[in-house]
């Protein structure tokens, strides 16, 4: 595999990189939150004596003396500003203390008193609050009409209603989220594991009355994110609000149990699917109706029919989202939120169409291909949907499946394919591209790495503009006194941030070649792109992609295991093969492991997430995912942006749950439409020897 | 995590004259489970003794030619043994089906035997839980139970226990081997747990301060086969839904030797005697191995999540049986 390792690799290898908490400046505290204990109600009394008792607890913050914040964009940040109690895991009180054992020893011995209120934490198909928003994440109408789905679905030669389930998923990155912050002179530093330090930057700033350039925010070295970094999080706020009420540095890494509550996750969704066809499989009608919900602070709406607007051929659509707003965390995003469960029913339904119609998967979809975007009716920047299915098909050797699969020994093994899509996203960004007297060049741009090679890609699209080594280019990021850069989300960074490095860097090269010589000091180039992105573009953008996957499920026991994972991926030209490729096998790694393993069960009493660990909430090990391989397809789509790649941090996820689940239905016959598919999916419901 | 004391004394006796009368004290070893309920704040105990460092480290083969297992063998060196594999397939299975291989590089046969449920309302301080807190409740049995007990569980506790090894070691008829304060003592494994019953905070037959030493497994039963299979969702680091360890012997066609121990059941290691007794001179077939296992969970009582754990304790416990007499018959 070519391409560039990790320019950070061996600090991260070594120990030497430095994540947000390995922060400790001179005189640092320790802070730990105390969560509530129920899901609805107010704090009549809080007792603090107890834990104030210890001489090594410096200060208990309480919704009665921590310091006033402004109003927040995002209502889950106004943390400790009233007694009302929204969710089970809130925090209600901040111990900070000398030590991290003392913070946390004070925080089991605060007393809180609450007036509980009945809670409504069950996500039940008939709730009397289910209501319509007018948008759904990412800014999508709630819903879209197209044509008349009921004059279709009435027509139609055949027929598919089902019904898909997803339970609430967590992001769980390893590294927990974290933050060491403190104020000096009137400013505000704050080290966060963050997607975006702009983002913290100017949310911090807001909240606490402050102007921009009177906040730096960091984000180093970020262990994982997969969007619950994506947006400021509670914790940094407790850690700068402490910092500000005692006087000096705090830090707070939020235990991982705390984590279901605090920081987002995917909101579970209740899907019906219907797709009407004629006989030889092409769609007339599509529907795909969504259920989901957000919580009593904030709305957020799993865009989970959007993709369904982007992927087949049909004359008459109509896809819908309704929410109920509960007393449980706010969801948020998680990986390709809205494509990832959204492709896992619609590819399911089309699995069940194929079926239907009596047609091989791979044929239907390319039999319902379109030839523009469907709902917008916009031609397609690129769309190699079909070169990725074939390609696919022929590595991993579909041609060789029968129309159900195969015994061996007590084994039943399967196989299964799926489509995927995800947006192209781009934001402008600013970059410096700085040429030194030695020969070297130095990259700035506010990007963040979240474990995905970004500085990496970044120094490799500067040195392919100026025809030199990259180990001659020197990326600055994760820093908001940087260029303005943007959040590492939506798949959009290495196109939002390389534009403008690559458009710096372009700039920088043509003065070189004009002969500009280089002073002492360095030359430098900066570019901001807000205007070249602002131009927008009349094409419909995404990255497209194909998944296919081989399981064995065991007939005593119902248990599934993959065999084989195989993804091939349209997605622009791809910058750096190594890092890139890591990117999508994890992202199918995510899309198995949700198949198959994750799980969050809201437990309706307590109402919280009970699953608060990973021996509990179970993610794929290295066990089960024993040979996955991740492939492209040569694309270059100069419609995107001048680097001609798509984003590619998100579309390994989608569709590879319902490839999973397909292949479980070749195997057994059994069509598991409620995730996670596992021994208790299976069991019994397949016939024995 | 509160602060503790923590001594490591030298010699086992001097160990359990440390814990002897200090009810709020813990032995130490391999740590894997008490030092992560002393994080939960569901273990808080004052004083750590810690015990890694004794003289019990060691596998050693005992007269009657069986094994003699230090109670600070690690599992990982316990599964690799070589007299294990050989005599024992069923406790070296046990063992590498359990946990991930950085736990069993720590964790030590004693320590596995009385590692704590992992019912998630044990291990949640800010929720009642009999066993944690005597007579706060059980919320298991309406909330979340999917994991939990279908056998030997009571109104008062659902939870189950979740060491592999414990399965294994209750086929073997293997017997622990203790230390108190009035010198030392042996109880057969099948008799080291209990069920909850209306006490379910009482989980051991151990008394105050008492230590064990050593782990003794007789000598292996001629002609039989053994094996331990364990039914999990995901492949590596995950506990039983339902596990079975079974020691079989077959002449003739029919069943001359049994032990069969469910794990991930029931409260404690589940030896299914009845099961045991219906084989004994019963046709080596699947027809009688499902008869005899179907009666042996003619006790179970699912509730309203955990129900497919019987038909799932039988599918495994049955082809387990099977795999094991077609393995001799071809032997």
């Amino acid at each position: 595999m070519s391409g560039h390792g990790r320019l950070e690799g061996r600090e991260k290898v070594t120990g030497a990189a430095r994540y947000s908490d390995d922060r400790r400046p001179a005189g640092c505290l320790h802070a730990c939150p105390v969560p509530a204990t129920v899901a609805r109600g107010a704090i009549t009394s809080i007792d603090t004596s107890e834990a104030l008792a210890d001489p090594r607890v410096v200060a208990v913050l309480t919704h009665l003396d921590a310091p006033r914040l402004a109003e927040a964009d995002d209502p889950t940040l106004a943390v400790l500003q009233s007694a009302r109690v929204s969710y089970r895991g809130q925090c209600v009180a901040l111990a900070v203390a000398e030590t991290l054992e003392a913070a946390e020893q004070a925080a089991t011995v605060v007393r809180v008193t609450y007036e509980a209120e009945p809670h409504d934490v069950v996500l039940v198909e008939d709730h009397p609050g289910i209501y319509a928003p007018d948008l759904a994440n990412g800014g999508h109408p709630a819903d879209r009409v197209r044509g008349d789905f009921d004059a279709a679905w009435a027509a139609a030669e055949v027929r598919i209603d089902a019904t898909y389930r997803i339970p609430p998923l967590h992001n769980h990155p390893m590294e927990p989220h974290a933050a060491t912050a403190w104020w000096e002179d009137g400013r505000l530093t704050a080290y966060d594991s963050s997607q975006g330090t702009g983002e913290v930057q100017k949310t911090l700033a807001a909240l606490f009355r402050l102007e921009h350039t009177q906040v730096l925010a960091v984000s180093e070295h970020v262990g994982g994110g997969f969007g619950c970094k994506g947006t400021p999080r509670p914790h940094v706020v407790l850690a700068a609000m402490a910092a500000r009420a005692v006087g000096r540095p705090v830090r707070l890494a939020l235990p991982r149990a705390q984590l279901a509550a605090t920081v987002g996750h995917r909101a579970p969704t209740v899907q019906r699917v219907r797709l009407a066809a004629r006989s030889d499989g092409r769609i007339q009608g599509l529907a795909q109706e969504i259920l989901t919900r957000s919580s009593t602070v904030k709305e957020f709406v799993e865009q989970a029919a959007v993709p369904a607007r982007v992927m087949y051929r049909s004359p008459a659509s109509r896809t819908t989202h309704r929410v109920v707003r509960q007393d449980v965390p706010t969801p948020s995003w998680m990986r390709a939120p809205g494509e990832t469960p959204g492709m896992f029913a619609l590819e399911s339904a089309m699995d069940e169409l194929a079926l239907a119609c009596g047609l091989d998967p791979m044929e239907l979809r390319l039999r319902n291909e379109p030839d523009t975007e469907p709902d917008s009716g916009r031609p397609f920047s690129s769309r190699h949907l079909t070169e990725c299915l074939r390609e696919g098909a022929r590595r991993f050797g579909w041609q060789r499946r029968g129309p159900a699969g195969r015994p061996e020994g007590r084994l039943l093994v399967g196989t299964g394919v799926a489509a995927s899509t995800y947006p192209v996203l781009i934001g402008s960004a600013a970059a410096e591209v700085r040429a030194e007297a030695d020969g070297t060049f130095v990259v700035r741009v506010n990007a963040t790495d979240i474990g995905t090679g970004a500085r990496t890609v970044l120094a490799v699209i500067a040195a392919e503009v100026l025809a030199v080594p990259v180990d001659r280019i020197r990326p600055e990021i994760g820093r908001s006194d940087l260029p303005r850069g943007g959040v590492a989300g939506g798949s959009s960074g290495t196109s939002s941030w390389g534009w403008a490095v690559h458009a710096a860097t372009s700039g920088l090269a043509r003065r070189l070649a004009e002969g500009v010589r280089v002073p002492p000091e360095g030359l430098s180039v900066c570019v901001d792109t807000r205007e070249l992105v602002a131009q927008g573009t009349e094409f419909a953008r995404h990255a497209f992609g194909a998944q296919f996957a081989e399981v064995q499920v065991d007939r005593d026991t119902g248990e599934v295991r993959l065999r084989r994972l195989l993804g091939v991926f349209a997605a622009g030209r791809i910058l750096n093969p190594r890092t890139a490729r890591s990117q999508l096998l994890g992202g199918m790694v995510m899309g198995a492991s949700m198949a198959l393993l994750e799980e969050s069960t809201m437990d309706p009493a307590f109402g919280d997430h009970a699953e608060r660990d990973l021996a509990s909430y179970h993610v794929a090990v290295n066990a089960d995912v024993p040979d996955v391989q991740a492939y492209w397809i040569e694309e270059e789509d100069r419609h995107v942006s001048p680097m001609g790649s798509k984003g590619i941090g998100e579309i390994g996820i989608v569709g590879t749950a319902a490839a999973v689940a397909n292949a479980v239905h070749h195997a057994t016959g059994v069509r598991v439409r409620d995730l996670p598919i596992g021994a208790r999916a299976l069991l019994g419901r397949f016939s024995g020897p | 995590m509160r602060e503790f004391g923590y001594l490591r004394p030298t010699d086992p006796v001097e160990a359990v004259r440390l814990l002897v009368g200090s009810p709020e004290a813990r032995y130490l070893a391999g740590g894997t489970n008490l030092v992560d309920l002393m994080k939960l704040g569901v273990e808080r105990p004052r004083l750590l003794v810690d015990v890694s460092r004794l003289p019990l480290g060691d596998v050693t083969p005992t007269d009657g030619g069986g094994l003699r297992i230090g109670a600070l063998v690690t599992n990982a060196d316990l599964a690799a043994d070589p007299r294990v594999r050989a005599a024992y397939p069923v406790l070296s299975q046990a063992l590498l089906a359990g946990a991930s291989g950085q736990l069993r590089n720590r964790a030590t046969t004693a320590g596995n035997l009385l590692q704590r449920t992992r019912c998630l309302y044990f291990q949640d301080t800010a929720k009642p839980c009999n066993k944690r807190s005597p007579g706060t409740g059980c919320p298991a049995r309406e909330g979340v139970h999917r994991d939990l007990a279908v056998l030997g569980a009571s109104e008062q506790c659902i939870a189950t226990h979740p060491s592999d090894l414990a399965v294994a070691l209750a086929a073997l008829d293997a017997v622990v081997e203790l230390l108190g304060p009035d010198g030392p003592r042996t109880l057969p494994v099948t008799d080291l747990h209990r069920l909850p019953g209306d006490r379910p905070h009482e989980e051991h037959r151990l008394l105050p301060g008492e230590l064990i030493t050593a782990v003794a497994v007789p000598p292996p039963v001629p002609e039989t086969l053994s094996a331990y299979r364990k039914v999990r969702d995901r492949a590596s680091y995950a506990f039983a839904l339902a596990s079975a360890a079974g020691i079989l012997a077959v002449r003739a066609g029919r069943v001359t030797h049994l032990a069969l121990v469910l794990g991930g059941l029931a409260p404690k290691p589940w030896r299914a005697r009845a099961a045991e007794q219906r084989l004994i001179g019963a046709p080596a077939d699947e027809a009688s191995f499902t008869a005899a296992v179907e009666a042996e969970l003619a006790a179970a009582r699912p509730l309203r999540d955990n129900a497919y754990k019987v038909p799932l304790a039988r599918n495994l416990a049955v082809r387990l049986l099977c795999d094991l007499a077609a393995k001799g018959q071809a032997r």
